[in-house]
C-alpha cells in the first residue's frame, strides 16, 4: 500500500534516518519503535504530509505520493498527539466536522460511534467539561467511523483505561481481518488478537 | 460550496460560544479612540478634524489585535493538522476562517463606527463614507492579518511579531479608509476613494488566500 | 511544486559549486566596487558643479540616491531568490535571500539618514513627510518585519520558507504601499518641490552619480556574497568539502 525508499531525514543537525526504505502491506500492523527522539512521531508526520523536512520518495498504491494527494488523504487516517477536539463544542458537533473534513468517516453514525467510546449521553456536553481521557475518546472515535484502509495513529492510547485500550486493540483487529493496515507508534504493550505486530525499529535504521 | 458553509458555521458557531472574541475587538475600538481626546484635546474643532484618521487607526488596531488569535486555537488543539490531513481545499477553509473573523471584528467595528464618530463630532455627512469605508477595508485587514497569522502560528512570541510583519501592509488601506472619510466629511464625493478600496479587496481576496494556506503549510510542517 | 529544470539550474543549488563560483566572482567585484565608489565619490564632491539652488549641499544625493535604488532592488532581489527556492526548493536561494535581509535594511537606514541630512539645509528640518522618504521608511519596515521574522524560527528551513512568502507578500504590495503614500502626500502637502526629481540635470551631475550607482550594486554584491559564503559554510559545515575549505585556510 505504501511504500517508502531512501527516505533521509535531518532535524536540529541530527540525522534521525537515511536510505531508510520499508513498505507497509494491505492487512497489517506495524509498530514503529525506537528510544525517545528517535524519530517516531518525526517519522509519522513524513508519512502524513505534516513534514517536509525530508528526502527521498514515498509511493501511494504506486504512485508518487504528491501526485496523488487528495486520494491519499481520502484513503488515510491520522490520530495525532493531539485530539483536534475544540473545547467549546459538544462531542457531537465535533465529530459532524470531523467528518466534513473527511468523507471517509462514514462507517457508522456519530451515535453508534460515540456509544462504542462510552460517551453515550455525553453528546451534547462542551468538550471542555469532559476528562482528559474522555477528550481523548471522542478523537478516537474517528476509528470507529472510519472506512479509510490506512491508519496512522501516534501514541493512540495515552490517557486511556485498560478496557479503552483492549477496546481499540480489538477494533484494530477488526480492520486488519477487513484488509486495513496500521502504522502506529505506542509505549503501550500491544497485543492484538489474532495478529503479528511487524516492529520497525528506528534505533537500527542508517543515520550516515 | 457545502464544505465553506459548513466551515463557516463551525467557525461561527465558536466565536458564539465565547462571546468575549466579538466584545473585546469593540471594548478595545472604543478604548482605543477615547485616549485622544484624553492625550490631546477635547476642542471638538480638533476632534472633528482628527476623527477620521483616529478612528480608522483605532479600527485598524482592533482588527490586528484580534486576527491574532485566528488560527491558533486550531493550532494548539491539533485542529489545524486535521484539515492539511484533509482532502478538502485548505483555500476554502482558509477563506472561511478569514470571512468569519471578518464578521465578528470588521463588520462589527463598521457597525458601531457611527458612535465613536459622534463623540469625535465627525460632520454628519462623513458618517456614510466611514461606515462604507470600513465595510470595504476591513475585510483585506483581515485577510492581510491572516497571513501574518498563518506565519506565526507556530511560534511561542507571535503576538508582538505578527504586528511588526502586518502593520506595514496595512498602510494602504489606512491612507485611502481615512481620505474617504475626510472626503466625506467635507461633502466631496466618495465614489473614487470607494473603488480604491474594493480594487485593493479584490486585489487581496485572490491573492491573500494562498499565501494564507502557504504559511499554515510552513507553520504546521516545523 | 516539484519541476524539471536544466542541469545547469541544480548546479547552480549545489552549496559546494555557489562557493567555488562566488570565490572566483569575488576579487573582480571587490576590485570593480572600490575603483568605481572611489571616483564616483571623488567626481561628484569635487568635480561636478554646485547646484544653483542648493549650493554644495546637493551632493549629498551621490549617497542618496544609489542608496534609496539600491534598497529598492535588494527587496526585490529577496523576494525573487525566496520565490526561486520556494518554487524548486533550493537552498542556496533561501541563503541569498536571508543575506540580503540585514543589507537591506542597513541600506534603507543609509537612505533615510542621508535623507535627513540633505533635509536640514533644504527644508530646514531633520525630517519632513516627503513621499519618498516615506515610502523608504516603509520599506525599512518591511526588512525589520522579514528579519524578525527569521530570527524567530529555531528551525531554519521553517524560517527561509516563512521569510520567503513573507517577502514575496512585501513585494506584491510595495507598488499599492508607494502610490498610496504619493496620493497622500499630495492630498496633505500640494506641489512641494522634489528634490530628486529634478528636470534635466546636466551631465557633468549625473554622469558621477550613475558612477556611484553601478559602484553601489557592485560594492553590494561584494557583501551579499561574502555574507552568502559564510552562511553555506556554516550550514554545510559536516560536509567534507567545508572541512578541506577550513583546513586550507
Amino acid at each position: 500500500m505504501l511504500e517508502v525508499k531512501n527516505l533521509f531525514c535531518e532535524r536540529d543537525e541530527r540525522v534521525l534516518f537515511a536510505n531508510f526504505s520499508f513498505q507497509i502491506n494491505a492487512a497489517e500492523v506495524v509498530q514503529i519503535i525506537g528510544q525517545n527522539g528517535s524519530g517516531k512521531t518525526t517519522l509519522l508526520r513524513i508519512l502524513c504530509g505534516l513534514s517536509d523536512a525530508y528526502s527521498g520518495e514515498i509511493y501511494w498504491q504506486g504512485n508518487d505520493l504528491d501526485e496523488v494527494r487528495d486520494q491519499y488523504y481520502l484513503a488515510m487516517l491520522y490520530v495525532g498527539h493531539l485530539a483536534g477536539v475544540k473545547g467549546s463544542l459538544t462531542a457531537e458537533e465535533n465529530l459532524r466536522w470531523m467528518m466534513q473534513l473527511d468523507k471517509s468517516l462514514d462507517k457508522c453514525t456519530i451515535a453508534t460511534a460515540l456509544k462504542q467510546v462510552g460517551l453515550y449521553g455525553f453528546e451534547d456536553v462542551p468538550c471542555h467539561s469532559l476528562s482528559a481521557g474522555q477528550q481523548r475518546r471522542v478523537g478516537l472515535a474517528r476509528l470507529y467511523l472510519s472506512s479509510a484502509p490506512l491508519w496512522i495513529l501516534d501514541e493512540p492510547f495515552t490517557a486511556l483505561d485498560k478496557k479503552g485500550v483492549k477496546e481499540k486493540e480489538a477494533l484494530i483487529a477488526n480492520h486488519i481481518e477487513d484488509g486495513g493496515s496500521v502504522i502506529l507508534t505506542t509505549h503501550h504493550d500491544l497485543k492484538i488478537p489474532g495478529q503479528t505486530i511487524r516492529p520497525i525499529n528506528l534505533d537500527e535504521v542508517d543515520r550516515a | 460550496m457545502r464544505f465553506f458553509l459548513a466551515a463557516l458555521k463551525r467557525d461561527l458557531l465558536l466565536v458564539f460560544r465565547h462571546r468575549n472574541d466579538i466584545i473585546n475587538p469593540l471594548a478595545f475600538f472604543l478604548m482605543v479612540a477615547v485616549l485622544f481626546p484624553l492625550g490631546v484635546s477635547p476642542d471638538p474643532a480638533f476632534l472633528s478634524e482628527v476623527a477620521a484618521g483616529v478612528i480608522w487607526v483605532a479600527a485598524l488596531l482592533a482588527c490586528l489585535l484580534s486576527v491574532d488569535g485566528i488560527f491558533r486555537g486550531d493550532y494548539e488543539d491539533g485542529s489545524l493538522e486535521q484539515m492539511l490531513v484533509s482532502p478538502e481545499p485548505l483555500l476554502i477553509l482558509v477563506l472561511a476562517k478569514v470571512i468569519s473573523h471578518w464578521l465578528v471584528s470588521g463588520f462589527c467595528l463598521a457597525i458601531i463606527s457611527p458612535l465613536v464618530a459622534m463623540m469625535f463630532f465627525l460632520p454628519s455627512e462623513g458618517y456614510l463614507a466611514l461606515i462604507l469605508s470600513l465595510l470595504l477595508g476591513t475585510p483585506t485587514l483581515s485577510l492581510m492579518g491572516a497571513i501574518g497569522a498563518g506565519l506565526t502560528v507556530g511560534l511561542r512570541r507571535g503576538g508582538v511579531l505578527i504586528s511588526l510583519l502586518v502593520l506595514p501592509l496595512y498602510i494602504p488601506v489606512l491612507i485611502f479608509g481615512a481620505g474617504t472619510v475626510q472626503a466625506g466629511a467635507m461633502g466631496l464625493p466618495i465614489q473614487g476613494y470607494l473603488a480604491l478600496l474594493g480594487a485593493i479587496l479584490v486585489f487581496s481576496i485572490m491573492l491573500a488566500p494562498f499565501a494564507i494556506a502557504a504559511a499554515l503549510k510552513v507553520s504546521v510542517r516545523s | 511544486m516539484k519541476k524539471k529544470m536544466p542541469r545547469w539550474f541544480y548546479q547552480l543549488a549545489s552549496p559546494k559549486w555557489f562557493y567555488e563560483f562566488t570565490s572566483a566572482l569575488l576579487p573582480w567585484f571587490s576590485a570593480a566596487a572600490i575603483l568605481l565608489l572611489v571616483t564616483g565619490t571623488i567626481w561628484g564632491l569635487v568635480f561636478a558643479p554646485a547646484d544653483y539652488q542648493q549650493g554644495n549641499s546637493f551632493r549629498i544625493i551621490y549617497i542618496h540616491v544609489p542608496a534609496s535604488i539600491l534598497a529598492q532592488s535588494c527587496y526585490v532581489m529577496m523576494a525573487v531568490a525566496g520565490a526561486i527556492g520556494l518554487i524548486w526548493k533550493m537552498k542556496i536561494a533561501h541563503v541569498v535571500a536571508g543575506a540580503c535581509a540585514p543589507i537591506g535594511a542597513s541600506i534603507a537606514v543609509m537612505s533615510l539618514a542621508t535623507g535627513a541630512i540633505w533635509g536640514k539645509p533644504t527644508w530646514g528640518a531633520w525630517w519632513v513627510w516627503d513621499a519618498r522618504l516615506t515610502s523608504m521608511l516603509v520599506l525599512l519596515f518591511l526588512y525589520i518585519g522579514v528579519i524578525a521574522l527569521n530570527s524567530a524560527f529555531e528551525n531554519k528551513a521553517s524560517a527561509d520558507k516563512a521569510t520567503a512568502i513573507l517577502s514575496l507578500v512585501g513585494l506584491v504590495n510595495i507598488p499599492i504601499i508607494k502610490y498610496s503614500v504619493e496620493w497622500w502626500n499630495t492630498l496633505h502637502q500640494p506641489a512641494t518641490f522634489t528634490v530628486t526629481a529634478k528636470p534635466a540635470m546636466p551631465p557633468e551631475m549625473w554622469l558621477p552619480l550613475l558612477v556611484m550607482v553601478l559602484g553601489f550594486y557592485c560594492f553590494f554584491a561584494v557583501i551579499l556574497m561574502s555574507r552568502a559564503r559564510v552562511e553555506v559554510l556554516q550550514r554545510e559545515k559536516r560536509t567534507d568539502w567545508v572541512k578541506k575549505v577550513i583546513q586550507n585556510y
